[in-house]
């Protein structure tokens, strides 16, 4: 009998617990769509091939119904001249740094979000706009997007723009990894129109191996260094470069994931709603005793009188 | 002494000099909101891929939220401490920290490039986010200072409804409602109370760390783990130089006594706050070594020894002196200069610090984003002023056998 009602209470406090936990672990899901899958894809961009043709502009301005010059204007090189930033008008750019000799060619670099495994920007998003899909890519929902552009303060490569000069429904932009087109198994434009083939598209995972074997069969060709393996916690694009990233105008950033410490402090703050609750609690005690106090102290004023 | 002082409304003539150039200053700057409106941000602000980020930002919502912090800081004193003295000073700080907010909450509609979705943190929620947490917490937080500000406005009119012509025949029935909402505040108000200190530390720490995720784009003097930390501590010691401040500028400019015992006693509390700031703020940059950085000679590092220099140590060394606690001119200049080390602190972090990787062009505010900045300022300054003269906000001695007004609750 005694054991029975034992056994019941067990029963039921372990129910009233499971219950607590599914309910606080949904209440704390309540945010962007998040999902690492093992076997997201990636680009792996060997910037020693690249010729600086700038057709993967054309083709991504094309793709996402952006105004472009004809393709025949992309031979122009004095564009180079300057170092460009992806915009609202152009989700990537190539952009050209001398070689280690002289007599060497270029080096070209094409810039377009990096597609990061913990992206700054879906941390960051006040309304959850941003996402990071199966398949890699790092997306923004125009339906949910207040024009805030915290997602840009947090970006640690400088990626999203917003579209400045609109005084009605601005947009941010930028690469979406072709999302639409990956949906219907084509390749993203960029990759698909590149005559040189310096950017390979593949499971983030191959990519990394057969980065590391492009470096250890061609050990003069590279540095010994993949850009975006491990940069604030991995990135889905990752670079090949034949000198330092540094002077490529590669941002020079840890290891740890952009928005770590960041949501560890949010968290801390607001560890299940315990310490508002806490705090709540504490000073309506101390304003109730001291309201108490106040009250005695009175009365006995009155008292003495 | 401060048992025969009772708020009251201050009728005065509204424009003097001053007020006209005050409002010359929110015209302009009302102009330009217009601009930003019809041609964009683009347009008005000096604001760019590189620079998210501008002084409506930095100094119209950091620096405006700062500021507000009298609000919750009297309110902690005078109700949850039960300190029955202060009471005097709780009205004017609820105003300011009312309009203060309700600015912030202007600026951050003008600097979002789709200002009509301004209510989609409320169903699009995203816990992770520091500013979901800082957007959430205010707009609670505007709500409670609305209901916290409401039984001032049943005292104004209970008794006192009048309107015009044909809304006579509704005189009674909104009299009426007035003091059905004033029953139900007197009993509830302390819910709000409490409510309104919790949601400002909450959201006043949150608002640190929102730089947090901008990493390495930050400046290695202001960026760190405690930033929250850092942000609630000043936000705790500039509420009470706020109200003394505004205290001394209400009496000057309404010709009023200054309430000298009120000011020194809140004076004497403003040393150990900015005492407690300094140790965290100077312990972290020695424990995170950033002091070498102090031996650059740049921007930063200059505008980073003002701060704490002119905004943090001569305050706190004017606070401690005896003479100045006896002087409210003394007590003000001090008071002021704990605002400007506040106010230069919310703008060093999110402007002065904030140094991306790619820059093509440096930040520097356009005339347009200064325009809308000080006009809200303005705007701010005409509306307390309108606010004193219409409802019971200051108090003032009351000779015995003024007419008797509707009676005044603890809150």
């Amino acid at each position: 009998m005694i054991n029975e009602s034992r056994r019941k209470f067990l029963k039921t406090s372990a129910l009233i617990g499971a219950g607590i936990t599914g309910l606080s672990a949904k209440s704390v899901k309540a945010g962007p769509k998040y999902v690492l899958d093992e076997n997201r894809m990636g680009v792996l961009v060997d910037t020693t091939i690249c010729i600086g043709c700038r057709k993967c502009e054309w083709a991504c301005k094309t793709e996402h119904d952006l105004p472009t010059q004809p393709i025949e204007s992309y031979d122009d090189r004095s564009v180079f001249e300057k170092m460009r930033r992806p915009d609202a008008k152009a989700l990537t750019v190539v952009n050209e740094y001398p070689s280690k000799e002289t007599d060497q060619f270029p080096i070209n670099v094409k810039v377009q979000c990096m597609h990061c495994d913990k992206p700054a920007c879906v941390s960051a998003c006040i309304v959850g706009a941003f996402s990071k899909e199966e398949n890699g890519s790092v997306i923004w929902d125009t339906d949910k997007c207040i024009g805030c552009r915290y997602c840009m303060v947090a970006c640690p490569f400088q990626v999203p723009a917003f579209e400045f000069e609109k005084a009605w429904h601005p947009s941010i932009r930028k690469c979406d990894f072709c999302f639409e087109r990956t949906k219907e198994g084509k390749l993203p434009a960029c990759i698909e129109i590149c005559p040189m083939e310096v950017l390979t598209y593949g499971t983030r995972k191959s990519l990394v191996e057969r980065a590391h074997q492009k470096i250890s069969l061609y050990p003069d060709r590279y540095i010994n260094y993949v850009y975006g393996e491990y940069e604030v916690g991995g990135t889905s694009w990752l670079y090949l470069a034949s000198k330092d990233f540094a002077e490529l105008q590669f941002p020079k950033l840890g290891t740890n994931t952009a928005p770590g410490v960041s949501e560890a402090i949010q968290h801390g703050i607001f560890a299940y709603f315990v310490p508002p609750v806490a705090l709540y609690a504490l000073l309506g005690g101390v304003m109730w005793i001291n309201k108490k106090k106040a009250e005695s102290n009175k009365h006995k004023e009155v008292l003495h009188e | 002494m401060s048992e025969n002082m009772k708020p009251v409304p201050l009728p005065r003539r509204y424009f003097t000099p001053t007020v006209i150039v005050i409002a010359v200053i929110a015209a302009v700057g009302l102009l330009f909101v217009l601009a930003r409106l019809i041609f964009g941000i683009g347009a008005v602000t000096n604001l760019s891929n590189e620079f998210p980020w501008g002084i409506w930002i930095g100094i119209d919502v950091a620096a405006g939220v700062a500021l507000a912090a009298g609000g919750f800081t009297t309110a902690a004193l005078g109700h949850i401490m039960h300190k029955e003295e202060y009471h005097l000073i709780t009205r004017p700080a609820l105003l300011t920290a009312m309009l203060g907010y309700t600015f912030v909450a202007i600026s951050v509609g003008i600097d979002l490039g789709r200002y009509y979705y301004i209510w989609h943190p409320l169903i699009m929620w995203n816990g992770n986010s520091a500013l979901f947490e800082v957007g959430m917490c205010v707009m609670i937080y505007l709500t409670v200072l609305y209901i916290e500000f409401l039984p001032i406005v049943t005292e104004r009119f209970i008794g006192r409804v009048n309107l015009p012509g044909f809304f006579k025949r509704f005189n009674v029935s909104l009299d009426k409602l007035l003091r059905a909402l004033d029953r139900g505040l007197d009993k509830t108000m302390f819910i709000f109370i409490i409510a309104g200190v919790v949601l400002s530390c909450l959201h006043q720490s949150s608002l640190g760390t929102l730089m947090i995720i901008a990493g390495p784009k930050m400046h290695p003097l202001w960026q760190t783990p405690i930033l929250p930390l850092l942000f609630l501590l000043s936000a705790m010691s500039v509420g009470f130089p706020m109200v003394i401040f505004e205290s001394y500028l209400t009496s000057k400019s309404f010709g009023l006594k200054p309430e000298t015992n009120i000011m020194a006693n809140l004076g004497s509390m403003v040393a150990p706050l900015l005492g407690i700031y300094l140790s965290f703020k100077l312990g972290d940059m020695v424990i995170r070594q950033t002091f070498v950085y102090l031996t650059e000679f740049n921007t930063a590092s200059v505008m980073f020894v003002i701060e704490i220099v002119i905004g943090v140590v001569v305050p706190l060394r004017l606070f401690l002196s005896p003479q100045i606690q006896k002087s409210p001119m003394g007590l003000s200049i001090a008071a002021f200069l704990v605002i400007f080390g506040v106010f230069l602190n919310r703008m060093n972090n999110f402007i002065v610090a904030y140094n991306p990787p790619y820059v093509f062009q440096s930040y520097f505010p356009s005339i347009g984003e200064i325009s809308v900045t000080a006009g809200f300022i303005a705007l701010e300054i005409l509306l307390f002023r309108a606010f004193v003269m219409i409802f019971p906000i200051v108090s003032v001695p009351q000779h015995s056998g003024t007419k008797a007004k509707f009676s005044i609750r603890s809150v």
